[in-house]
């Protein structure tokens, strides 16, 4: 099952590519593999047993051959309901993500049928990310990942793509080489204790409770520096917004939704159970950097004059309400943390897509460039409003489940901590909400909105302007309702009903937290 | 400590109480979902669900009314929303009441502002926006009171703040409206981390944010602990409620529609923290520090409100430093305890009728008059707006409390219990609250005179967009409206007190009103209703002789002492607000920007060429990328050695 869902969005990939000369057989084939992929994550959805996971099963539709016998190494794939709701969050953003390319303005002699191709690339190897139950499958995997997003950003994207792509390269392969060390040490470690190495996650975390202290934070580092980056946290993290500014939309939405929660995901599934002394014993200095994040990213936020680098520096803080709540070690904060990837996925989604349409008709990244598009276009506006309210975590939405479970979780072991990411909720307000009034509300202005012939600074009166044609700026049309659709629904939707979700996360949180050697500071006798 | 009622299940007409909330929810979803294509009879809808709603209201209440006092509190669980470990959220509910006197006003009075709204809107493009808008709040304002938990109350308590956020800036195109709605919404915000870090600190210490396990448990909470959480709560009640400091949004917020301001502004949303207080009285009952400051905080808010209302000139930020005051008057109320709760529910019900009333009237007036609002612009409207003249009457004469209107009835009783307080308490609460009705009567009678009587300044003068005035009363679907809550200006108060009928139902929610022993008081009962109407038929003798018996220029005086300059200001309190957070918020924000892009993102791209060699390296991974990467790894190698190294010697 697991290895149709990695193997099915890579051959898609191959037979797109092959196809660059019928552009139209080639969208339609890109997207029929998308939907197929979704429908068998779902058949994989409806497999996975909760009642067996809360009975004990670590991960289910396991599957393992023998891959490099000498290394002990093996093609080890299975889930677990952490693993399981981020493969599909992957599988619902990349219809959506091909939906949006369709008519993608990308550089000369760039096809959108290569874009596609690479995205289901990057598709497949997610799937192998979070499917790997052997460390150094998943390094592999981590690895790999790379390739495809370093192409879609330094091929498809913006005018400085080339070195968004390069410095996104150069971090994340820093940051998997200190892995690989860390990786092999492991190996070498189980060596030593078991008389012959394995990569095997089971054994490695049979293992890990017997490593002293000093040994579990170097390995522990390792992972974490390479995690770090990748989710950035201040202050790995300016790669983030060149990245996220020029990489392609679509790309875009892949990258921070779901391509970062790789580091998050790695933090719950590697360095947490692998290394619970270490984890425990820096958590403090995780959990500083997850509030700075908060607190500092949401401020750079603020006064974001570029609409394609606000978004990185919003999702920045909101790694950082990941991390505390992954480094409060509590079920709450856990699940609460697992459902901020999905749910922040989504919502980012939206809010990176909707820029994008944004952009699209305005041509221009600035955010002085548009005001009091409301009047020209209320549905797109309207779209933005449910995107950044998402953002800011309104109840009603689902970003706010997510974000009350981290801090409800977070808060009887670390108090402080928690009261100083709770203030990032004014920031958050600040941030989306001033951006929301620069460019949808007030006059219609700016040189985005008006064409040249406004100015910069320029109100005219929208009633005038509409009436002369000035504006050129239009409504979201069929298409691209269709592309929103489906996140504004699961945005509501979670946020009232996320217990479908939640009941497929838990009982893998709970067994992490005992992995980890706690049980929960409230509520633990139930 | 107060007895607890016990908890039954919904039955009968309550099990439909989901209905509430759900069919104004559903009203607001068809009119976004639909878009354009309901403007013809959009409105029509809100109206419809919104009665409906009250319908079903008023069906569980006689039902209520109908059982045995101590089967009157019964929850209906919905489903379960958030669950994981310990933690249960219910999507539950808890029909008491005081949650049904709640669900009253406010379908109540969201009914009658939904049919006004539908004459006041009727020649507004955005009328289905502003209905749809509408509705969400009702449904919102709903959840807030019927939840049976702390997150549902939180569900409401924002979910109210975006509809508040989107009705201020529903002009949208008016710059003044975008700011002043994100201004609600972040001041807003800022309560509302108080709020949070209540529930964090409840879990925490309980293991639960049910209110029926809370209340009972409430006990095992340490001093600190309860202290602590009834401060935070108090802050998500000074941010909903336009209480000191978080004061300052509510004013503004008036660049919203009038029936918005008349709802949302002055009837039902901003006492939402009166409610929050009188719904957590039992972790109020525990700690006289907690109580203290919560009445401390009321009687900051009812002077300054007060104050500041004297010297404004447009008629909706009377009224809404009006509100600001009225609104500390409850907060004082319920700080008192339990000698308070009941008289706060009974002063936000009469409120609620009579300063809805007075909102609505200034609607029709502004309907009138070009929708302008300074009031430099009005004088003798009486005689061409007789039935909007007469019940803002009636409305302003309940507001300052003469008896037998409603205010008298609902006012006096706080400040009679103010001064009961024993101690300093109650010379300053009581004395405060007294000045604050001599200021009320000057406010309140200084609009009066500008707005109905003395010279018809309009005729000299246009409004904003250059158009004469022509004053004329306005249609039916919303003189309607202002009747119904004359009536209730009139006649609420006396019904509400009359043999204690209000406090008495409350007994289940909020335990029995208890009266400070006759001689205890700073002042004999015999006296302060004296006392209060001596300092009213001043406070209005003054405006009439200083404001009525002058002329009104048409242009606001410059040349005027500091304290008018202060009190037309705000008291500075808005240049403090930005001198203290704003400023200096944004000198951070730009600092951060500028060490972000070149500060840290320097210092990493000078470490990446150390370690890479140089900039050469750069363009090669460009061109040559497999190689460049196999040489990575030979490099990844040479530090996996070192890190085995350092293991194996540690």
């Amino acid at each position: 099952m697991l290895l149709i869902l990695l193997l099915l969005p890579l051959v898609g990939a191959a037979v797109v590519a092959s196809m660059a000369g019928n552009q139209r057989a080639a969208k339609l084939t890109a997207f029929a593999f998308a939907i197929v992929e979704l429908v068998l994550t779902a058949v994989a959805w409806f497999a996975y047993s909760v009642a067996d996971a809360e009975a004990g099963t670590r991960f289910q539709l396991e599957l393992a051959v023998d891959w490099i016998p000498a290394f002990g190494t093996r093609f080890a794939l299975g889930v677990d309901g952490i693993a399981l709701v981020m493969i599909a969050l992957t599988a619902v953003l990349v219809p959506i993500v091909l939906g949006f390319s369709w008519e993608e303005k990308l550089p000369a002699g760039r096809t959108v049928s290569g874009l596609m191709a690479l995205i289901l690339a990057t598709q497949g190897l997610l799937v192998g990310v979070f499917a790997a139950t052997d460390v150094f499958l998943f390094y592999v995997f981590f690895e790999a990942m790379l390739i495809p997003m370093y192409f879609l950003i330094g091929r498809f994207g913006g005018p400085r793509r080339q070195y968004a792509a390069v410095k996104f390269f150069l971090y994340s392969l820093l940051g998997g080489l200190i892995m690989l060390a860390s990786v092999i040490g492991l190996f070498v470690v189980s060596g030593q204790r078991l008389g012959q190495g394995t990569f095997s996650w089971g054994e490695l975390q049979q293992l890990a409770a017997t490593l002293p202290e000093s040994t579990q934070i170097w390995l522990f580092l390792g992972f974490f520096v390479a995690f770090a980056i990748k989710a950035p946290l201040v202050p790995f993290h300016t790669w983030l917004p060149d990245a996220g500014q020029q990489a392609p939309v679509g790309a875009g939405v892949l990258l921070v939704g779901v391509l970062d929660k790789v580091g998050t995901f790695g933090f719950l599934r590697y360095c947490l159970p692998l290394f619970p002394l270490a984890s425990q014993r820096l958590a403090p200095l995780v959990l500083v950097l997850a509030v700075i994040g908060i607190l500092y990213a949401g401020m750079v936020a603020i006064g974001q004059k570029d609409l394609k680098r606000f978004v990185p520096y919003t999702s920045i803080a909101h790694f950082g309400f990941i991390a505390l709540g992954i480094f409060a070690f509590s079920t709450q904060a856990f699940a609460g943390s697992t459902l901020y990837m999905v749910n922040h996925g989504i919502s980012t989604g939206l809010l990176f897509i909707v820029i994008g349409l944004l952009i699209v008709r305005g041509g221009s990244t600035l955010v002085a460039d548009y005001g009091g598009v409301h009047k020209v276009a209320p549905l797109l506006a309207g779209t933005f409003l449910v995107a950044v309210l998402a953002s800011l975590a309104l109840p009603g939405t689902n970003s706010f489940v997510s974000e009350f479970l981290v801090l409800i979780g977070s808060f009887p072991r670390e108090p402080v901590f928690t009261i100083l990411a709770t203030v990032g909720i004014i920031v958050a307000a600040l941030y989306v909400l001033w951006l929301y009034q620069r460019t949808m509300q007030g006059p219609l202005r700016g040189t985005a909105v008006l064409g040249a012939a406004g100015g910069p600074g320029t109100v005219i009166d929208p009633v005038a302007a509409a009436e002369k044609g000035r504006t050129s700026f239009t409504d979201l049309g069929k298409r691209e309702i269709a592309v929103l659709t489906p996140l504004i629904v699961l945005i509501i939707l979670l946020g009232f009903f996320p217990g479908p979700v939640l009941d497929v996360i838990n009982p893998s949180v709970q067994s992490t937290l005992t992995e980890v050697g706690l049980v929960d500071p409230v509520g633990a006798t139930r | 400590m107060t007895e607890l009622p016990e908890i039954g299940a919904a039955t009968g007409v309550a099990s439909l109480a989901w209905l509430l909330f759900v069919l104004p929810a559903l009203g607001a979803l068809v009119l976004f979902v639909l878009g354009r294509r309901a403007d013809r009879w959009g409105h029509w809808l809100g109206v419809l669900t919104v009665v409906a709603s009250f319908v079903v209201g008023l069906l569980i209440f006689i039902e209520t009314t109908g059982l045995p006092e101590d089967q009157r509190t019964r929850e209906l669980s919905l489903f379960e929303w958030i669950g994981v470990g310990g933690l249960h959220v219910d999507f539950g509910l808890r029909l008491d009441p005081l949650s049904l006197t709640f669900v009253l006003l406010i379908t109540g009075v969201g009914s009658l502002i939904h049919i006004y709204s539908t004459g006041y809107m009727s020649h507004d493009p955005g009328r289905r926006r502003f209905f749809a808008q509408l509705n969400l709040f009702v449904a919102a304002m709903l959840v807030l009171v019927l939840g049976n938990n702390f997150v549902m109350l939180y569900l409401g308590w924002e979910g109210v703040g975006l509809a508040s956020y989107l009705l201020i800036g529903f002009y949208q195109a008016r710059p003044a409206a975008a700011t002043a709605a994100k201004k609600a919404f972040v001041m807003n915000r800022v309560g509302d981390v108080g709020l949070a870090i209540a529930i964090f600190l409840l879990w925490t210490n309980l293991g639960t944010i049910q209110y029926s396990e809370v209340f009972a448990r409430a006990g095992e909470l340490s001093t600190p602990v309860l202290v602590t959480v009834t401060i935070m709560l108090l802050l998500g009640a000074c941010g909903k409620s336009g209480q000191f400091p978080l004061q300052a949004w509510l004013p503004d917020a008036m660049e919203g529609p009038t029936p918005v301001s008349a709802l949302i502004h002055a009837a039902t949303m901003v006492t939402a923290g009166v409610y929050l207080i009188a719904r957590a009285n039992p972790l109020y009952n525990l700690t006289e520090t907690g109580r203290l400051i919560v009445a401390l905080i009321g009687v900051i808010t009812l002077t300054l409100g007060a104050i500041i209302g004297c010297a404004k000139d447009d008629i909706k930020k009377v009224l809404a430093y009006s509100t600001v005051s009225q609104i500390g008057y409850m907060i004082l109320a319920v700080g008192l305890g339990p000698a308070g709760y009941a008289l706060g529910i009974t002063h936000l019900l009469t409120h609620g009728f009579f300063k809805a009333g007075l909102f609505l009237g200034a609607g029709s007036i502004m309907h009138a008059m070009n929708d302008t609002v300074d009031m430099r612009h009005y004088g003798g409207l009486f005689k061409y707006m007789k039935i909007t003249s007469v019940t803002f009457l009636l409305g302003y004469l309940a507001l300052i409390g003469i008896p037998p209107f409603a205010g008298y009835f609902s006012k006096d009783a706080i400040i009679e219990a103010a001064f009961d307080a024993g101690g300093w308490q109650g010379w300053v609460f009581g004395g405060f609250a007294t000045l604050a009705a001599g200021l009320t009567a000057f406010y309140m009678t200084r609009l009066v005179c500008m707005t109905f009587f003395g010279e018809e300044r309009w005729r000299n003068v246009t409004s904003e967009d250059g158009r004469e005035y022509h004053p004329h009363e306005s249609p039916s679907s919303m003189t309607v409206p202002m009747i119904l809550l004359a009536v209730g200006s009139v006649a609420a108060g006396f019904v509400l007190t009359n043999g204690h009928l209000l406090a008495d139902w409350l007994v289940p929610s909020l335990g029995e009103l208890q009266e400070a022993e006759p001689g205890t008081g700073a002042l004999p009962h015999s006296v302060i209703p004296w006392l209060v109407l001596g300092c009213t038929v001043l406070g209005a003798l003054l405006a009439y002789v200083f404001v009525g018996r002058r002329p009104t220029p048409v242009e606001q005086p410059q040349e005027v002492s500091w304290p008018v300059r202060a009190v037309r200001n705000d008291l500075y309190t808005n240049a403090i607000n930005e001198a203290l957070f704003e400023k200096p918020g944004l000198a951070l924000t730009s600092a951060f920007v500028a060490t972000d892009d070149r500060g840290v993102d320097g210092v990493v791209n000078g470490t990446g060429s150390l370690l890479t060699g140089s900039s050469g390296l750069l363009r090669r991974l460009q061109t040559g990328f497999v190689r460049s990467y196999a040489l990575s790894m030979l490099g990844g190698s040479v530090l996996v050695v070192a890190a085995l190294l350092v293991v194996r010697f540690s």
